[in-house]
């Protein structure tokens, strides 16, 4: 009788421990965000049923979030920089990919030990290492200096947009590389043989052939480091820590960590958390129609 | 084809030959891309070693190149990262939450990734989908999700060592699970079939002929968990309480925003060193249980997929 039993009952810890400890808590950021807020103390009061539940704090967070609220333009600002880093990672890393999974040759395992390298160096290790070179004396503008770009050194950390694009580009390009690197190396070969043999040019085998192939892997790669990128509020923390740089997630962990309002705080959680699964259903229904379209290709 | 080379004699082209057609045409062929290629690994990786370099500065500067010295590891009598009590908690912290991940997380994810796929029934299906979850949360929605957890439902878990361990494992699981499970289907299922076919009930095969299959993919699980949850930032600073809680992450955020010294950049090297060098050991690990089974040059991709979650 137990056969029946083995296999769910080995699977059991680890569903109970994902329930109690990543179902339950989403229930707590919750009741926490519909519920109410103690008017002496500050302090959330938690409703736990779903009937009582009280919108009003989800409603002021909708309404700084919307045009004209003061978080508008935190709002609009997160965006820009997830697209514009999402857009320099895939210009960067799809070159990157297509050379260690098509040219590389015998350096091929080097270079994907290299590509795959900073994956396992701390994030926090990678943005010091730039916070280093980026301050007033450091490498950075000391070579500027000496080729005569700048004739003073730059403040590079006093709150410029343009280093919070550039360090989360450098924090989560390796991320997208990887897979990028894995869609590129599976394409069949003769796929592309066949395309030169019937004529086509390098460049449109590439954009017929290589480039809808590799669909499934900028899809992948792009949600791997869009969705973190929208919670990230630690890399503008490090490379500005201004207000004029600050993301969504620079006001959740200010609720939490700075303010006395856990509630708008969760709110805001709520409303990051449904953008982002909005997000990520966009991408499945992608991802099943870049795979029904592979198929196709793959029949011929 | 162009003729970029004159037909001149046949001999090797001589180095300035070449780079003057490769000025020429920068685009042909793969020239482009391998420069590119090239200058981007040294981008990714150039920075860190100069951070590396720094931590062994002989003044308080990390910017200012002086000369070669172990101060900031040790030799600094207040602020080297064995005497600032402060640094020396934070290793000490990150090393406990990581062992304490591996025990725990690498357990119940086998289990979970054995179950997952061997079980076949609607319960399963929902399992497979929560499970993929914690790979996709962004880290804050998770560190919010648990902190109100603890704070509002779990009271009996206060933040501090205990809920950092509980908020590891519950990221790390996923993980153990994803490279697990990669490792059951390229095994297949034709062993513990052969195993069946000889008398052997599930449980026997299971633990005679599966778990030692399963041993490369166990290594190397516990090696990406150790990484991961040593690099860990956010989560273990959400349910941190402070003091000597705080993970060496989280003093090298801490000390980016104030005025650093280099002992920030001897903690972050000592970290990293143990990292790269578990991680080496479980690839290595994990090469030698797997020779023979694969094309040379996979076991790379195939370790590194603990990362291609797609």
């Amino acid at each position: 009788m137990y056969r029946r039993w083995l296999w769910p009952g080995l699977a059991l810890p680890g569903v109970l421990w994902l329930v109690l400890l990543f179902v339950v808590p989403f229930y707590a950021v919750l009741g926490v965000a519909l519920g109410k807020v103690d008017p002496i103390l500050f302090q959330p009061v938690p409703i736990w049923n779903p009937l009582e539940w009280n919108v009003g704090w989800l409603n002021e967070v909708l309404s700084r979030l919307a045009p004209g609220g003061i978080w508008f333009d935190v709002g609009v600002r997160t965006i820009v920089y997830v697209l514009v880093s999402l857009a320099l990672c895939l210009l960067i890393g799809y070159p990157v990919a297509y050379y260690a999974a098509r040219h590389a040759g015998r350096w091929k395992g080097v270079i994907l030990i290299l590509i795959i390298l900073p994956l396992w160096i701390s994030y926090m290790m990678r943005m010091l290492a730039w916070v280093n070179l980026l301050q007033a004396d450091g490498y950075v503008n000391r070579f500027l200096m000496f080729t005569h770009v700048l004739s003073q050194p730059r403040d590079w950390l006093g709150g410029s947009a343009s280093t919070v694009i550039f360090a989360l580009v450098y924090g989560y390009i390796p991320y997208l590389i990887l897979p990028l690197f894995a869609s590129l190396d599976r394409i069949d070969r003769s796929h592309l043989e066949a395309a030169r043999d019937l004529g086509a040019s390098p460049w449109s085998a590439f954009r017929t052939v290589t480039l809808p192939l590799s669909k499934t892997g900028i899809l992948g790669g792009a949600v791997l480091i869009t969705l973190p990128m929208f919670g990230d509020y630690y890399t503008p923390n490090i490379v500005s820590g201004s207000p004029k740089t600050s993301m969504i997630g620079n006001q959740i962990d200010l609720y939490f960590h700075g303010g006395p309002q856990p509630t708008i705080g969760a709110a805001l959680t709520i409303v990051l958390a449904a953008f982002l699964t909005i997000l990520m259903l966009y991408y499945m229904w992608s991802i099943h129609r870049a795979q029904r379209e592979v198929g196709a290709v793959g029949a011929l | 084809m162009t003729t970029v080379a004159e037909p001149r004699a046949r001999r090797q082209p001589s180095t300035l030959t070449r780079s003057r057609g490769w000025f020429r045409n920068p685009w042909g062929k793969p020239r482009f891309l391998r420069v590119f290629t090239w200058t981007y690994i040294l981008w990714s990786i150039v920075p860190v070693l100069i951070a590396v370099q720094f931590s062994f500065n002989a003044t308080r500067s990390r910017t200012v190149w002086s000369s070669f010295s172990t101060r900031w590891y040790w030799g600094d009598p207040v602020d080297s990262v064995w005497h600032d009590p402060n640094l020396r908690h934070a290793l000490v912290q990150s090393f406990k939450l990581a062992g304490a991940d591996v025990l725990i997380a690498i357990p119940i994810g086998v289990l979970l990734a054995l179950g997952l796929a061997r079980w076949h029934s609607r319960g399963s299906g929902t399992s497979n989908f929560i499970m993929l979850f914690p790979l996709v949360t962004p880290e804050i929605v998770m560190g919010v999700s648990l902190l109100l957890v603890f704070t509002h439902i779990f009271t009996f878990v206060h933040t501090g060592t205990v809920a950092q361990i509980l908020g590891h494992v519950t990221f790390s699981i996923s993980f153990v699970v994803v490279i697990v499970r990669g490792r059951l289907f390229s095994i297949g299922r034709q062993y513990e079939e052969a195993a069946a076919d000889l008398g052997a009930s599930p449980f026997v095969a299971l633990r005679s002929v599966l778990l030692p299959l399963l041993t490369p993919a166990i290594v190397a699980s516990a090696a990406v968990v150790f990484a991961i949850s040593a690099d860990d930032f956010v989560i273990s600073q959400w349910l941190s309480s402070g003091g000597p809680t705080d993970t060496v992450p989280i003093q090298i955020y801490a000390a980016t925003r104030a005025a650093p010294l280099p002992s920030v950049n001897a903690i972050a090297t000592i970290m990293m060193v143990s990292t790269l060098l578990i991680v080496t050991a479980g690839f290595l690990t994990w090469r030698f249980f797997t020779r023979g089974e694969r094309q040379a040059g996979k076991a790379a991709e195939d370790f590194g997929g603990a990362f291609n979650l797609t």
